[in-house]
């Protein structure tokens, strides 16, 4: 039972997670029609600044300040130096430019910061770990990733519902053409999309930090996780993003903690482990795929 | 009719003689060492392209075909590593021993792509656009995952071949024989390729690229032509992935990695999307620019990532688009 209980919790941490880091690509998805491969660098790149000014300074805080806004400039001269050219053009060009992006970027961060990767220790006041439940520990770093997890999908339910920044997003989303003829600076508001967008991933990156590694290609495994998330969700869609998003990080983190056992009782040891451990691997996948049969274009897709 | 023939496939022509010609180059001049790059190109360009069936002339954007190319690769090496060193699979009892015999292995290759191909083809090309993209990937993925977490096949680690696969009479730990039998695999798909575009189905199939509804409107079903181009675009990269895997003596789950669809996919660009010698030309300046750059510094990816970008912003069309003389059609196929 404390079992459940604490996978439950690592599932809604990995979840809300993958939320920060969907939320800013399916924006960039849905409103400028853009694959964004290379959003996984900035999730790599808030997490190294995070590191490294941690590092310098001895304050985890200082790092998540820097991380963010140094990320969000990296992603501004991104789009308009390269990403704005290819807005009009299609996904394979999007999908071979961006993945050369990838590759700077990741000779990039090792020239700057080494091949090896970089330690973050979460704020000493998080350090330890907090009873959720009589008996039941559980570390407060984690509980506290949680937190601002759903904090910040809040704030960015309020800001697309309740703000003009919002309401163009939406209207962009559903109609760009009607949008840039109303007189709204398109290319701005592109800019600071994605600029937006790449905050909360290096918010994701630097929360990461502590618990996973902060190495070189960390973006590129947890890319793909977001777009099942993303395709899951409803390409465009923050609310759907929101609920695949905890939907993949409980099926991944419950998938390997229990499946291996579930096959045990089934099989000999051995098998059970193998077969357990590879179903467990591509449980989202399989996730993805039952969905996708089930509503092809997603759980909210986005244009009616 | 002949002089035709051979303006329209000069470009096409003059590569081939040049991989036709390679090795008394490279042995005239002591650079047997290019045989293995010379090889490694003539698989990726077999690789792409099948991979420029689906996309050139069907329009889908898969990016997966890692999967394919994986699963030749494993196919051959799981098969010789039975033979070896584990003994005989146990299937419902049965026991069915291991080969390395190309003649078994390599038909076995391509049919175990292409089972795969139809599995993930049918839920895949359903959907289009960013879907198919995203759908496609992430079915790679999950067959990536699937190699790591199976310890007995090396898992992150991979698998080394003991030696080459037997081909009797060829005998393929002959580097020359076995560029040979790369080249002649290419050279049968191109022409292969030629005839299926040229055929009712290439016809159909690039109708559905251009005009889904108005194919539907003719009475075909899209769905059964797209189908069929992914099932044999995943059956001819598998037969890459087997040469692959003799080329290197080793599979791992790299050859499952999306940075391999991502390169099958940008030397298809860089070679001309639809163009029946696209591929072999993009294998070879990738392969190329790539070997060039990482013999000059070690950090290769810094130029490479921004070339990249340089080719997709202002060489539309790829090098067969450049080559081409000013005011011909640019027409496909």
């Amino acid at each position: 039972m404390l079992l459940i209980l604490e996978q439950t919790l690592n599932g809604l941490q990995y979840g809300v997670m993958l939320f920060l880091i969907a939320a800013g690509l399916t924006l960039v998805l849905g409103i400028m029609n853009l694959v964004n491969l290379a959003h996984g660098s900035l999730y790599m790149l808030g997490a190294f600044f995070c590191a490294w000014v941690s590092l310098e300074t001895g304050s985890f805080l200082l790092g998540l300040a820097a991380a963010l806004p140094a990320t969000a400039a990296v992603a501004t001269a991104v789009e308009l130096l390269v990403v704005r050219r290819l807005y009009a053009r299609d996904h394979l060009d999007q999908v071979l430019a961006t993945f050369g992006l990838i590759l700077f970027f990741n000779e990039a961060t090792k020239i700057l910061w080494g091949a090896r990767p970089l330690r973050l220790d979460p704020p000493a006041l998080l350090g330890g770990t907090i009873e959720i439940l009589p008996g039941a520990p559980y570390p407060a770093y984690r509980l506290m990733v949680i937190l601002v997890g759903l904090a910040v999908a809040l704030g960015l339910y309020l800001l697309v519902t309740r703000t003009r920044l919002g309401m163009l997003i939406r209207a962009g989303a559903s109609n760009r053409e009607m949008v840039g003829a109303l007189g709204v600076d398109i290319d701005r508001l592109y800019t600071v999309v994605f600029a937006l967008g790449a905050a909360l991933t290096a918010l994701a990156g630097a929360l990461a930090g502590p618990i996973y590694a902060v190495e070189i290609g960390m973006g590129e495994s947890i890319l793909i996780p977001v777009f099942v998330v993303i395709v899951i969700g409803g390409i465009g869609s923050i609310r759907g993003a929101f609920v695949a998003a905890l939907l993949v990080g409980l099926t991944f983190v419950w998938g390997r903690a229990f499946l291996p056992g579930l096959f045990g009782r089934l099989l000999d040891a051995s098998a059970a482990s193998t077969l357990g451990s590879a179903v467990a691997a591509m449980a989202i996948y399989i996730l993805m795929a039952a969905v996708l049969v089930w509503r092809p274009r997603g759980l909210f897709p986005p244009h009616g | 009719m002949a002089s035709r023939l051979l303006r329209d496939h000069a470009d096409g022509l003059l590569l081939g003689l040049a991989f036709l010609a390679w090795p008394a180059v490279a042995f005239g001049f002591g650079l047997e060492w290019s045989l293995d790059l010379a090889a490694r190109i003539l698989i990726y360009a077999l690789a792409a392209s099948a991979l420029n069936l689906l996309l050139g002339y069907g329009g889908l954007v898969s990016f997966g075909h890692a999967a394919f190319f994986g699963a030749g690769a494993y196919t051959v090496a799981i098969l010789a590593y039975h033979d070896f060193l584990l003994g005989p699979f146990l299937l419902f009892g049965l026991e069915i021993p291991g080969t390395s015999n190309a003649w078994i292995a390599f038909p076995l290759a391509v049919l175990v792509a292409a089972l795969l191909a139809l599995a993930i083809g049918a839920l895949c090309v359903r959907t289009s656009g960013l879907y198919f993209i995203m759908i496609t990937l992430a079915f790679a993925q999950m067959i990536y995952y699937l190699f790591v977490s199976l310890p007995d096949y090396g898992g992150e680690d991979g698998l080394s071949l003991f030696a080459r696969s037997e081909l009797a009479p060829l005998d393929l730990d002959v580097d020359l024989a076995f560029y040979y039998l790369c080249l002649a695999l290419v050279f049968l798909v191109l022409l292969g390729k030629a005839a299926v575009v040229r055929s009712r189905f290439g016809w159909a199939l690039m109708g559905i690229r251009d005009n889904e509804r108005r194919i539907t409107a003719l009475g075909l079903s899209p769905y059964r032509y797209k189908l069929a181009a992914f099932v044999v675009s995943g059956a001819l990269t598998g037969l890459a992935g087997a040469l692959i895997a003799n080329l290197t003596e080793f599979v791992s789950p790299a050859f499952l990695s999306w940075p391999l669809s991502g390169e099958l996919l940008i030397i298809v660009i860089l070679g001309g999307m639809g163009r029946l010698y696209g591929p072999l030309l993009g294998a070879t300046a990738f392969l190329l620019l790539e070997f060039a750059l990482k013999e000059t510094t070690e950090h290769w990816q810094l130029a490479l990532g921004p070339i990249l970008i340089l080719v997709v912003l202002f060489a539309r069309g790829g090098l067969a688009g450049l080559l081409r003389r000013p005011g011909e059609r640019s027409g496909h196929g």
